[in-house]
């Protein structure tokens, strides 16, 4: 087992930790810190090896080479996938088609595709405008929201939920074992982070028996009756997509549609412009996504290699962090400034090549309804001095805390 | 103006469709495809452009 590192960092370039609190408040700084230093790509021994690269070409390459770099973990843990117990490796990995390799990768990403593409997801629209009013409409006249807790967190949870066809009241198991799997990485393995693990997989399996025994029209009953190379999906095949589906469409939303509300919060002037125009949201979202791009995927070093003149060993890990590739000044004129407007914005924040995000078209479609109905019914809203913005940590990251005081109803 | 979607780029990001549907469709997997044998009509020129610009696997090419 991989000696393991814990505890403050004491160097950016050589001991980052993607994990701790310190790199989710301060990323953009970091980023630029280690760029202007002359190191485009950090390295720290934590996680048991881990590469953090920082520009656009970086990620790209990394991102389109399948050949040396695996999909095995695509979030990085203190075990290394070979570590980890009676886990599925390469080319499936554990939760297909996101932890999959080619040619696997393309089969199991194919079938999924269709329920997803944007024929198939812009009827929830109506859906989601029902939810998001409710949601504002149960704040009743309150003067103080968090618009992370009472608004951005449920929003994804309803829909996926109830594509997958598991119980929307269940919200609140689904954010703690997200949690667990996302935001937790950095801690010890305890018994009581394995018995959460252990309940998690117990609720997945009570609920795999029962689509087996009732089958219905959701993505579940779909997911047990669908063939791969000619033959039925293997039973951890299907529980590991439902994970997937469940955990990957949770706090990346949330965190996307809670970010874009913050900046709204502290940029009068774009959101008056958003009031005013809302045929303008389409573009403000995709630029919140460049911006704020919550996602940052890993990949495993397939065999030991160089990398623009880094030495990377087997089995290491290395980050692709989309968020810091939208921030580069080469790749984006202005990358450090929010224009709402951009017009050239071709941003990675649903990754690059053959694992863009299976969920960008339902996850688009959720951020702009959610700026949308919430600029409808709050045109005036900003961050409440007296409490605090917390944001998550790990590789998804967005606020978890967004105190706002409501200035005006519509 | 002719614009086309080379089908071994696109990721199925459907930022061209979104931008441009009068240019471009997406198939059943949600991968790109372009309208018309790509014949940009006269006066969609700039949403030919904008699409080719905010296409993040660089899949769209635009004959002039």
């Amino acid at each position: 087992m991989s000696e393991t590192v814990y505890g403050p960092v004491t160097d950016w370039a050589t001991d980052f930790d993607h994990g701790s609190p310190a790199y989710a408040a301060n990323q953009h700084k970091i980023w630029d810190d280690l760029k202007n230093s002359g190191c485009p790509i950090a390295h720290t021994d934590r996680y048991g090896g881990t590469w953090l690269p920082l520009t656009h070409e970086m990620v790209h390459s990394i991102a389109y080479d399948t050949d040396h770099f695996s999909s095995e973990g695509p979030v990085v843990g203190q075990l290394k996938p070979s570590e980890v117990p009676d886990r599925i490796g390469a080319p499936i990995g554990p939760v297909p088609p996101i932890s999959s390799d080619p040619p696997f990768h393309n089969e199991a990403r194919r079938l999924l595709l269709p329920a997803f593409s944007p024929k198939m997801i812009d009827p929830w629209r109506d859906e989601v405008i029902a939810i998001c009013n409710q949601l504002i409409d149960d704040m009743g006249d309150a003067d103080h929201i968090d618009a992370a807790l009472q608004y951005s967190q449920h929003i994804p949870v309803m829909v996926i939920a109830r594509m997958l066809g598991l119980p929307v009241e269940d919200g609140d198991k689904f954010r703690g074992w997200v949690n667990l799997v996302l935001s937790g990485i950095g801690e010890e393995r305890t018994e009581e982070r394995m018995q959460k693990f252990m309940e998690f997989n117990e609720y997945l399996a009570y609920h795999v028996n029962e689509h087996k025994e009732n089958p219905r029209e959701d993505l579940i009953s779909f997911l047990l009756n669908a063939e791969i190379f000619g033959e039925k999906l293997s039973l951890e095949h299907a529980v590991g997509t439902v994970i997937l589906l469940l955990i990957a469409g949770i706090d990346t939303t949330w965190s996307g549609i809670g970010s874009s509300l913050w900046h709204l919060a502290t940029n009068s002037v774009d959101r008056r412009r958003l009031v005013e125009n809302p045929d303008m949201i389409p573009a403000a979202v995709e630029e919140f996504l460049r911006a704020y791009a919550p996602v940052t995927m890993a990949r495993v070093v397939k065999e030991d290699m160089e990398f623009h003149g880094v030495q990377m060993k087997k089995e290491d890990w290395v980050l692709l962090p989309f968020p810091a590739a939208n921030r580069d000044d080469k790749q984006f004129a202005n990358a450090h400034e929010v224009v709402i407007d951009r017009e050239e914005n071709r941003h990675a924040a649903f990754g690059l090549g053959i694992h863009r995000c299976l969920g960008s078209n339902l996850a688009r479609l959720e951020m702009n309804v959610a700026v949308e109905v919430f600029l409808q019914r709050f045109p005036d809203f900003s961050v409440d001095a007296n409490e605090m913005v917390t944001w998550s940590t790990g590789q998804v990251r967005g606020p978890r805390a967004l105190p706002f005081v409501v200035n005006a109803r519509a | 103006m002719r614009v086309h979607v080379d089908p071994s780029k696109c990721q199925g990001h459907n930022r061209c469709y979104a931008l441009a549907p009068e240019l471009f469709d997406v198939d059943d997997y949600g991968n790109a495809f372009e309208l018309n044998d790509g014949v940009v009509p006269a006066g969609l020129e700039d949403k030919a452009r904008l699409a080719l610009a905010n296409c993040p696997e660089f899949a769209i090419s635009i004959e002039e």
